[in-house]
């Protein structure tokens, strides 16, 4: 079952990928090139104030339509295959232990949470940021702490649901559940105090580009995750209901 | 439990067996599965930006927009 599970996990992460695609395709890909604009005339800029020969002819790797199409896709299919595998996983445990949930209902819990733990909660203190935010020589240090931030929001939620149920033993359910959402928040807040602020967007980039962007981002990652949570619902209540 | 079931009707389905899934029947497939998403999400969010395995920056650019999408560190 499990396997199955696993195979169906990952497929539906494909298939939301491939919706998430389209809405940022739609959505993300204008803030993207305007962005790209910005870096571009800024990089003529800076080179003219020096006086230096002309502007070199930066050589495309990739063209920016491939960036676009295949590139993005392939990007949020991998993302989505790792995710939607990851979450059948913990699907395939928590089904029938916590609680007497049904299938789609489970899964569009579990969806829920992983959007707020993933996305939400970690971009609140490292936003999304579009080309032309960030500077090359710190990337290192700021991939370190975002995988930081989504690894504390993970852990916070674990010793969350550990607090709920030590909880249970003695109070009400909506009493325990509320105190380790309390706990959750005390968790994160004080580990998003303590991670190190990094601010580098550039003084005159626009605020409305990079506030689209965000909200674009978020989008597209909203729908990747809706659809995980509903298909694998669906497929996950076929695969229970044939072994049944 | 009235409105909860006409909000979500959808009702628990028992694993054959048992309240779950055992966990030895998930355990290797646990093990499988996050090795392929942790293969998967290191070429999505960190190859050619923060680290390189391979040299150039192609798969970078390949994947250029959808790591800034979901909110990895790109340059």
């Amino acid at each position: 079952m499990a396997k199955t599970l696993l195979w169906r996990g990952m497929l539906a992460g494909i298939l939301a990928a491939l919706l998430a695609t389209m809405v940022a395709r739609t959505v993300a890909e204008p803030q993207i090139d305007l962005a790209i604009g910005y870096e571009e005339s800024h990089a003529v800029h800076a080179m003219g104030a020096h006086h230096d020969a002309p502007a070199p002819v930066e050589e495309e790797l990739v063209s920016r339509d491939t960036q676009k199409g295949a590139g993005l896709f392939t990007a949020l299919a991998l993302y989505g295959a790792a995710v939607g595998g990851m979450f059948a996983l913990i699907f395939a445990y928590g089904y029938g232990r916590f609680g007497r949930m049904g299938p789609r209902s489970f899964a569009l819990l579990l969806a829920s949470m992983a959007f707020l733990l993933i996305v939400i909660v970690p971009g609140l203190k490292y936003p999304q940021t579009p080309p032309a935010v960030g500077r090359h020589e710190t990337v290192g240090i700021r991939t370190g702490a975002y995988f930081m931030m989504i690894g504390l929001s993970i852990a916070s939620a674990l010793i969350a649901a550990n607090i709920r149920t030590a909880l249970l033993r003695s109070r009400r359910g909506i009493d325990a559940t509320l105190l380790a959402a309390g706990s959750y928040a005390l968790l994160v807040g004080i580990g998003q105090f303590l991670l190190p602020a990094i601010n580098e967007v550039p003084e005159d980039f626009p605020a409305v580009l990079l506030w689209n962007f965000r909200i674009a981002s978020i989008a597209s990652q909203f729908v990747l995750w809706a659809t995980i949570g509903i298909v694998f619902g669906l497929l996950a209540e076929h695969t229970l209901k044939q072994q049944a | 439990m009235a409105s909860t079931t006409a909000l979500f009707d959808d009702s628990f389905i028992p694993v054959r067996g048992g309240t779950g899934i055992p966990v030895a029947d998930i355990a290797p497939w646990a093990v499988f599965g996050t090795l392929i998403a942790m293969i998967f999400l290191y070429f999505v969010s960190t190859e050619q930006g923060a680290y390189a395995l391979f040299d150039g920056m192609y798969v970078h650019e390949y994947v250029h927009d959808g790591r800034h999408l979901l909110g990895f560190p790109c340059h």
